[in-house]
């Protein structure tokens, strides 16, 4: 049975401002007087209209708060930037010469008189949670975030809040992951098993994120690992934050895969199948990714294998996240945001949907180039 | 079952062939006997009767998942397929067991004698102590349809592989009508008996499409060609005063089909014909969809019988006087089938498929134009001095079809597919213009390539105007070329027509919707080539 207080003593969601695309809840509370919402949804992304500030904005605004560096959130064009100070080097690294603000994890800033605050989401490296309080309301903007400490970033951190907008990316409960652990075991048994029969392993894994968190959790005695270029300059970049990333061999055009017998590749998924791979000969090629839950996907890929392994949180990640918040009200976001405000309502929250104009990791992105 | 999970997640693991064969090949020699005859079995289409309906175990898997069916019937189609989706939707198992795969078979056969409940506490109790690979497996058992990625001509090459006996022998002795329940390993592969099996059919020759021109071919002369009838093909096996009719998916179709008992009267025992069943009235065939309303039928009603009567087009003769001759020529099998049908009474259901007359490649392809007006789907070429070799090899025959026939259509609709396609949008109605209206025509799933339905579901996402259900309506933008092999009147269309294997076979982007093809295009297509309607 939901607990009916919930509504009772809930923020009430107002109606949209005109550029809104926001769903509004199922059930919404009996009429009182309207307060603006302290974060609304409009055609550029989430916007605080008491602080003027935007979160993971898609269209070029005067002041952006960045969760991390996908290009998914981290943008260009915008006029100032705030992120974390663990996530900036990336975010510098990918959009050039921008006008950067960073913060420690943690520290409360005052941005337009609203109170601004950072905190781990676990996802990538830097990766945050935005939380934002205004006369005692306060909301969190979940950036993408998973819940099980992969050993490189920073972890999660749940944060209290009244109204928390979450991803949803992986919001069905066919999609249950297996500890990193066993993962790695599984990739390290792979690249084990090709070496002895004399092939190179290929692995496609997004660039930032999961080719470091893959690189982390491997056996570092296992064999050479060669990165592509598009790894390797995000290695370089979190290896001088100090990130603990093993030894790679960068792939240049004149890297042949003789010279490198038993090697692991770890390359962004769109080299799979590409001219690039060519010059390592035979190889035995698999994804890292979250999609690889679902038997036909792997299929589609193609690949010889499919390692369940995400940088976003799993259905029981989901569901424990949220209510680790305490918040009534959840709008959610990327992902299967229907069904999955649908649940949350049935569970007794006050659930609504935020449409964006990206659909984040989705599966017909995975298989595009990464930039 | 753990070694059979493991051959599974071996075979679902690799893209290379010769990495499946091996995997098979060691299966085959170290699984126990009644769990290699039950792999052979479900390799070969043969699985247990469906003991317990999908809506039972949606319904129980939903309850010991702690989720509601609403929620189970939104992840089912997105997964694609029911058997994982439950495999992945429960929790771990309590306990650990590793029961042999015949056994499992067992369990499942055993359902469809026990209550209900008691059917429910038997399912729930094999989730709890399988992984979900096994569970997987289990659930496939149950709900059929079992694909591992393996053909059935890679199976009998691992199973050569592991007995050391020849693949075409393999392959006989593994069509016809058995079950791991009639049969062992033993019996059925080490110490086979041809004779134990009067129904049994031989392996099935199957063509390639011929690309290149037939000038590749070498000389006219060295080849013999017929029309490639468009109907089912199929094995007429008369042995010891009984027939059976068999079709290229190893289907029994004997009792479908009550015209060819009377074979056994024209016929001497201990033929085996290969041909194609053919609706067939006023000397030529009827429009494919009356023998459609044949096939759907396990009993047929007189009715039927006389509105939609069929024979068999005879292509080619495997056995005669009881001895297997396939490996004489082609051109002297021919010979021996056309004495054995020329005697026949003309309303005898069989007839020898005519042979083209050609003395030049330019003649053959004169005759293959005329295929739409012979209600013949191209011609087939077969090499005269060829034996009948099993399953699809390349060399001595060749389909030589007609080029199908091609219609601009507009995308006005679009849906998500599932399984391997999931998340992408490949199912699409076209429409046809009618002045300013477009009326939808058909719908076409396939013959993009993975990177075009990406970039249409990129699009799709983009241009959505409304949705219904799982249905969206798209900004009519888009013109595509939707190829088919033939076209009927059907009231039950908007459009008034129905097509044959309708597939997008270009993306026309040099085309604005206002040069799509227009509903009377449509309907002159129809009268061009539409056939009667029985
Ligand atoms: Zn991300
Ligand atoms: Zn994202």
């Amino acid at each position: 049975m939901p607990p009916l207080e919930r509504r009772d003593r809930g923020h009430r969601l107002c109606p949209a401002p005109l550029s809104l695309r926001l769903v509004a809840p199922a059930r919404r509370a009996t009429p009182q007087p309207m307060a603006d919402p302290l974060l609304s949804f409009t055609d550029r992304g989430i916007y605080c209209a008491a602080g003027d500030f935007y979160i993971d904005p898609w269209r070029p605004v005067d002041r952006a708060l960045i969760t991390h560096g996908h290009a998914d959130h981290a943008r260009p064009g915008h006029r100032r930037y705030l992120a974390t100070e663990a996530a900036a080097p990336v975010i510098r690294h990918r959009l050039g010469e921008i006008d950067i603000d960073t913060i420690p994890y943690g520290e409360v800033r005052d941005v337009g008189g609203v109170r601004v605050s950072f905190h781990p989401a676990g996802h990538v490296p830097g990766s945050a949670q935005i939380r934002v309080e205004k006369a005692g309301e306060v909301w969190v903007v979940s950036g993408d975030y998973k819940t099980e400490p992969d050993g490189l970033c920073e972890p999660f951190e749940p944060v209290r809040c009244h109204a928390f907008i979450s991803e949803c990316t992986f919001g069905l409960p066919v999609f249950q992951w297996r500890p990193q652990v066993e993962i790695a075991a599984q990739i390290d048994d792979w690249w084990r098993a090709n070496r002895a029969a004399g092939r190179i392993s290929l692995l496609g894994a997004y660039s930032l994120g999961k080719a470091q968190r893959v690189l982390a959790t491997l056996d570092p005695e296992a064999g050479p690992i060669l990165t592509h270029g598009a790894v390797e300059n995000v290695n370089e970049v979190l290896r001088a934050q100090g990130y603990p990333l093993p030894p790679t061999i960068r792939v240049t055009p004149d890297t042949k895969g003789r010279d490198h017998p038993g090697a692991l590749v770890v390359a962004p998924p769109s080299a799979l199948g590409s001219t690039w791979m060519r010059r390592f000969g035979t190889v035995s090629t698999a994804f890292a990714s979250g999609w690889m839950q679902m038997r036909g996907v792997r299929r589609r890929r193609a690949a010889d294998r499919g390692f369940v392994m995400s940088d976003h949180a799993d259905w029981d990640g989901l569901n424990a996240a949220i209510a680790d918040t305490g918040a009534e009200r959840i709008f959610v976001t990327h992902g299967y945001t229907a069904i999955f405000r649908r649940w949350l309502a049935e569970q007794g929250y006050d659930a609504g949907i935020v449409e964006t104009a990206w659909e984040g990791e989705s599966l017909d992105q995975t298989d595009e180039a990464e930039a | 079952m753990k070694r059979f999970a493991a051959l599974f997640s071996a075979l679902d693991q690799t893209t290379k062939t010769n990495a499946k064969v091996a995997a098979l090949a060691e299966y085959f020699r170290e699984a126990p006997e009644p769990d290699r005859l039950w792999t052979i079995a479900l390799l070969s289409g043969r699985r247990p009767k469906r003991t317990v309906t999908s809506t039972l175990l949606r319904t129980w898997a939903a309850e010991r998942a702690g989720i509601p069916l609403w929620l189970f019937e939104e992840a089912y189609p997105i997964v694609g397929d029911l058997a994982e989706t439950i495999a992945l939707i429960l929790p771990d198992p309590s306990r650990q067991s590793d029961r042999s795969l015949a056994d499992w078979i067992g369990v499942v056969r055993g359902l469809g004698k026990a209550e209900e409940a008691e059917r429910k506490a038997a399912v729930l109790d094999a989730w709890d102590q399988l992984d979900r690979t096994e569970r997987f497996v289990f659930n496939k058992l149950i709900t059929g349809g079992f694909r591992m990625g393996v053909s059935q001509k890679l199976m009998t090459r691992a199973l050569s592989q592991a007995t050391g006996i020849d693949e075409p022998d393999l392959a006989h002795r593994l069509m016809g009508d058995w079950s791991p329940e009639s049969t062992s390993f033993r019996a059925l592969i080490l110490e086979h008996d041809p004779a134990a099996d009067l129904s049994k059919p031989y392996p099935f020759y199957l063509a390639y499409q011929l690309d290149d021109p037939p000038e590749s071919l070498g000389a006219p002369a060295d080849w013999a060609a017929e029309r490639k009838w468009d109907g089912i093909r199929g094995q007429l096996v008369l042995r010891g005063g009984a027939h059976h009719l068999w079709s290229r998916g190893e289907e029994l179709m004997t009792d479908r089909f009550p015209e060819f008992a009377r074979l056994i009267d024209f016929v001497p025992p201990g033929t085996v014909i290969d041909g194609e069943v053919l609706a067939f009235q006023n000397d030529r065939p009827m429009a494919f969809a009356a023998l459609q309303k044949r096939i759907g039928r396990k009993t047929v009603p007189k009715k039927l019988l006389t509105e939609a009567p069929v024979l068999l087009m005879a292509y080619d003769l495997l056995e005669w006087e009881g001895q297997d001759i396939r490996a004489l020529p082609f051109a002297e099998r021919r010979a021996i089938l056309d004495d054995l049908i020329a005697p026949l009474p003309t309303e005898a259901p069989l007839r020898a498929s005519p042979l083209l007359q050609f003395d030049t490649w330019e003649d053959l392809a004169a005759e293959r134009a005329k295929s739409r007006e012979m209600d013949a789907e191209g011609v087939m070429l077969k090499r005269r001095d060829s034996p009948y070799r099993d399953g699809r090899r390349k060399g001595d025959w060749w389909k030589w079809k007609v080029d199908p026939l091609v219609i601009d259509a507009v995308l006005i609709y679009a849906q998500q597919g599932h399984g391997r396609r999931a998340n992408l949008f490949t199912d699409f109605t076209f429409a046809v213009r009618d002045g300013d209206a477009l009326v939808p025509f058909t719908k076409a799933y396939s013959g993009l390539t993975d990177e075009e339905f990406r970039r249409i579901t990129a699009w799709v996402r983009r241009n959505t105007t409304e949705r219904f259900g799982p249905v969206r309506s798209v900004t009519p933008q888009h013109v595509f070329e939707i190829a088919f092999e033939g076209i009927q009147e059907s009231p039950r269309h908007k459009s008034g027509v129905a097509l044959r294997f309708p597939r997008m076979s270009r993306w026309r982007h040099d085309k604005p919707v206002e040069e799509a093809n227009t509903l009377d295009d449509l309907k002159d297509m129809l009268a061009a080539y539409g056939g009667a309607t029985p």
